[in-house]
C-alpha cells in the first residue's frame, strides 16, 4: 500500500500520528466546537457545523495518539460542549440523544448480525418489549391488568433500565429458541415474522385485559425524578432543558456499556466461538462449540441492549405507540450495521449516528430548504415536491455506500479482506495448483 | 484397552447403505486407516463417530462410555477431534486465532468473566494464547500464527487443522484425507507429523488416506471399505495381498493378473 501512496495520503499519513496529529486534532475539535457554539441558531449551517462536530469524534477514534488524549478529547466534546451547546438549542440535543438510542440499538443488533452471523429481521421487538415494559408499568395502565395496582414509582426507574435488559434477554432467547435451528433466509423471516408479531400484539393486547391499551398507545409515561445535583450544575434553565440534558446524559451512558461490553465480548472466547460459527458452522461444532447455545447467547445478548434502550426511550418520549416498532425499524437498523460494516463495533456507531442524523436533520432540512427556493420560485419545477424525494435520495445514498464501500464505511478488519476475497481469488488459484500438480506426480 | 470400540455401525440415506454394519476396534495409543474407493462410506463413517450424523444401527463405545446420541461438540469434549478431507478452517480467522477456537471447550470464562474482565478470565486467555502458540510451533507454524488462515499455503492449511484439532485436546484424532494434494515432500512431512501425534503426544490416531505409501507405512491395522461395508481388516501386509481389496480398487482382472504373476 505504501509504494502506491500518493501525495494526499502522504500527507493524512502525516496528520495520522506524531506531534502533528495531537496539533491538527486539537484545532479541529476547537474550532468545530466554537463554531458550533457561536451558531446557535437551527439553521442549514449549524447542520453542517453539527455533523463536522459529530465527524471530530470519529477523528479522535482514527488518530494515534495516545489513549487517554483521545478519551480526554471525547469526553470534553460530548459531556461538555454538547450538553452546554444544547442549553442553547435543544433541537440539536434531542438529535444527539435519538443518535445515542440508534448506535446503542445498531451495536446490539451488529453482535446477532455481525458477530455470529445471524440475519435478524424482528430485532425492534425487543426494544418494543423494553419499551412497554416501562410504559404499562410507570403509568395508570398497570391498573387495568391488575385491578387497584398503582404505577411504579418514577424513581425505580434506574432499577427498571437494568430489568429491561433483563426482560429484553428474556424474550432474546424464547424468540431464539424456536428459530435458531434455521439458517439464513429462513431464519431472516421467521424471525421478520416474530417481530411483527410483537407488533401485532401491541396492537391487539387491549382486549379481553387490556394491557397495551391498543393502537392508541400509552402516554403519560413516567419520566425519573431529575436529579438535584443538575440543576446544581446548570442554574438558570427551565427543568424541560435540564431534563432533555439528563436524558442524554442517560441515553449516553447506556451507550458507553453497551459499547464497553460489545468490545469485551467480542476479543473473548465467546466473541471467537461467534466468530467460528459465522466462518463454518460444522467445523465449529467439530471443535466442541455448543451452536445452538452460543447463538441463543448472541440473540439474547442483542436483545438485552435493546430492552435497556426500550426503557429509556419510553421515558424519554412519554409516549408510545405500535407504529413506532414496525418493520421498517428493524430494517433502518439493520442498515445502520451495514452502512457501518457488519462486524465492525466503530462501524455500527458510525453507521447509526449517520443514518440518525441524515433521517432526522440533514435529509428534512435539504428537503426544506429547496421547498424555501421553489416557494421564490427558482429553477424547480411545479411537480417536485422536495419532501417526497427524501426518502429517494436517502435510498440513493445507500446504493452509492454499498457501490463504492461495500464493506461499510468502517469495516472490521477481517470483513475487508473477505470482501477482498474477490481480488485475491485469482492470488488464490495458485494453490489449487499445487494440489493438480501433486496429483500428477502421484 | 480400546479406547473406541464401534459395532455394526450402519447408517442409511433414502435407499442407499453408505455405511453397512461396520465395526472397528482402535486399541489405545496405536495408528489406524480406513481405506476403500471414493464413495465407500469412510468420510461418512468418520461423521458417524464424530456425531455429525446419527447412526440409523449400531453402538460406539469411547472411552468406556457410549456416545451414540450426543452432539458434535459433546462428543469433542469427550476427547474425539478431527481434521475435514475439504479443509474446513476459519478462514478470516488468523491461525493463532483458529487454534483458539479449537480451545473452546477447554476453557471455562463466560460471558461475565468477559464482561468484567476478571483476573480469572485474563489469565486463562493468556494461557489459551501460550498453548496455542506451542501447538503452532508443534506442528511447525509458529511463525504463521498472525496470518489469515486463508492466505496460507496448502500444506500449512493442512497442518493448521491438525493444529486446532489438537487444540480440543483430544484421546482420539480422527484425520480425512491429511496428505490429498500434497506433493511427495509434503506427503512425506505430514506422514511424519502424523507419526508424531501418537509418539510424543500419546494421541491415538484414524487416518482416511488414499495415499498406499503413507497407509502402508505408518497404520498398524488398516480396515477396507468398499460400497459402505467392511471388505477386509488386518496388518499391512495382509491387506496388500488380500484379493478382495485388490478386485475393489482394480476390478477382477487385476486379482487373477496377481495370482497369475
Amino acid at each position: 500500500m505504501s509504494k502506491s501512496a500518493t501525495l494526499p495520503q502522504a500527507i493524512a499519513t502525516q496528520f495520522n500520528r506524531g506531534p502533528l496529529a495531537y496539533a491538527a486534532l486539537t484545532l479541529y475539535v476547537l474550532v468545530t466546537s466554537a463554531l458550533l457554539l457561536a451558531n446557535t441558531r437551527t439553521s442549514l449551517l449549524t447542520d453542517i457545523i453539527f455533523v463536522l462536530f459529530l465527524f471530530g469524534l470519529l477523528l479522535i477514534y482514527r488518530a494515534r495518539v495516545v489513549g487517554g488524549y483521545k478519551l480526554a478529547l471525547a469526553a470534553a466534546l460530548l459531556l461538555g460542549v454538547l450538553p452546554y451547546f444544547g442549553t442553547q438549542n435543544a433541537f440539536y440535543v434531542e438529535l444527539a440523544i435519538q443518535a445515542a438510542i440508534f448506535v446503542t440499538l445498531a451495536l446490539g443488533l451488529n453482535v446477532v448480525v455481525g458477530f455470529a452471523g445471524l440475519l435478524d429481521l424482528g430485532y425492534v421487538a425487543f426494544f418494543a418489549v423494553g419499551a412497554y415494559l416501562w410504559g404499562v408499568l410507570s403509568t395508570p395502565q398497570i391498573a387495568q391488568i391488575a385491578p387497584g395496582a398503582s404505577p411504579v414509582s418514577p424513581s425505580m426507574f434506574y432499577l427498571f433500565l437494568a430489568v429491561g435488559l433483563l426482560v429484553g434477554t428474556i424474550f432474546g432467547i424464547l424468540l431464539g429458541f424456536p428459530v435458531l435451528r434455521l439458517r439464513g433466509d429462513y431464519l431472516a423471516i421467521v424471525t421478520l415474522g416474530l417481530g411483527e408479531v410483537i407488533r401485532v400484539l401491541a396492537v391487539n393486547l387491549d382486549r379481553p385485559v387490556n394491557i397495551t391499551n391498543g393502537s392508541q398507545g400509552i402516554k403519560d409515561i413516567a419520566r425519573p425524578p431529575l436529579p438535584e445535583v443538575l440543576r446544581a450544575i446548570l442554574p438558570g434553565l427551565g427543568d424541560a432543558q435540564i431534563y432533555q440534558i439528563f436524558i442524554y446524559l442517560m441515553a449516553l451512558l447506556v451507550l458507553g456499556v453497551t459499547v464497553l461490553v460489545v468490545y469485551r465480548l467480542k476479543n473473548s472466547r465467546i466473541g471467537r466461538a461467534w466468530e467460528a460459527i459465522r466462518e463454518d458452522d460444522v467445523a465449529a461444532v467439530a471443535m466442541g462449540i455448543p451452536i445452538v447455545r452460543m447463538k441463543l447467547l448472541a440473540f439474547a445478548v442483542g436483545a438485552s441492549f435493546a430492552g435497556a434502550m426500550g426503557v429509556l426511550f419510553a421515558a424519554k418520549q412519554q409516549f408510545i405507540n405500535p407504529p413506532t416498532f414496525d418493520l421498517l425499524r428493524s430494517i433502518g437498523i439493520l442498515a445502520m450495521v451495514i452502512l457501518g460494516g457488519m462486524g465492525s463495533i466503530p462501524g455500527a456507531m458510525l453507521g447509526g449516528a449517520l443514518v440518525t442524523l441524515l433521517d432526522l436533520q440533514l435529509l428534512p432540512r435539504i428537503a426544506m430548504e429547496l421547498s424555501a427556493l421553489k416557494r421564490q420560485g427558482i429553477g424547480i419545477p411545479d411537480w417536485f415536491d422536495p419532501a417526497q424525494y427524501q426518502r429517494a435520495l436517502f435510498g440513493l445514498l445507500l446504493i452509492l455506500m454499498m457501490i463504492f464501500r461495500p464493506a461499510g464505511v468502517l469495516p472490521d478488519e477481517r470483513r475487508r479482506e473477505e470482501l477482498r476475497e474477490g481480488e485475491a481469488e485469482t492470488s488464490a488459484e495458485v494453490e489449487p495448483a499445487a494440489q493438480s500438480r501433486a496429483a500428477s506426480t502421484s | 484397552m480400546a479406547l473406541l470400540e464401534a459395532e455394526n455401525i450402519t447408517k442409511v440415506f433414502g435407499g442407499l447403505m453408505a455405511v453397512n454394519s461396520v465395526s472397528l476396534t482402535v486399541e489405545k495409543g496405536s495408528i489406524v486407516s480406513v481405506i476403500g474407493p471414493n464413495g465407500a462410506g469412510k468420510t461418512t463413517f468418520f461423521n458417524v463417530l464424530t456425531g455429525i450424523y446419527k447412526p440409523d444401527g449400531g453402538t460406539i463405545t469411547f472411552d468406556g462410555e457410549s456416545i451414540v446420541g450426543l452432539r458434535p461438540d459433546q462428543i469433542t469434549q469427550r476427547g474425539i477431534a478431527r481434521t475435514f478431507q475439504n479443509i474446513r478452517l476459519f478462514g478470516n480467522m488468523t491461525a493463532l486465532e483458529n487454534v483458539m477456537v479449537g480451545m473452546h471447550s477447554r476453557l471455562r470464562s463466560g460471558v461475565w468473566g468477559a464482561i468484567f474482565q476478571t483476573p480469572a478470565t485474563r489469565t486463562e486467555e493468556k494461557r489459551a494464547r501460550q498453548r496455542a502458540r506451542e501447538l503452532l510451533a508443534f506442528v511447525g507454524l509458529e511463525r504463521r500464527m498472525d496470518e489469515l488462515a486463508k492466505n496460507l499455503p496448502y500444506g500449512d492449511q493442512r497442518r493448521l487443522e491438525i493444529a486446532r484439532a489438537l487444540a480440543t485436546q483430544p484421546k482420539l484424532i480422527l484425520l480425512d484425507e491429511p496428505t490429498a494434494g500434497m506433493n511427495p515432500q509434503e506427503t512425506a512431512e505430514a506422514t511424519e507429523l502424523i507419526r508424531r501425534l501418537r509418539d510424543e503426544l500419546g494421541i491415538t490416531v484414524i487416518l482416511i488416506e488414499h495415499d498406499m505409501r503413507v497407509v502402508m507405512t505408518i497404520s498398524e491395522r488398516i480396515t477396507v471399505l468398499d460400497y459402505g461395508s467392511k471388505i477386509a481388516e488386518g496388518k499391512p501386509e495382509e491387506i496388500r495381498t488380500n484379493p478382495r481389496v485388490i478386485e475393489a480398487y482394480l476390478g477382477r482382472g487385476a486379482v487373477v493378473e496377481a495370482q497369475m504373476g
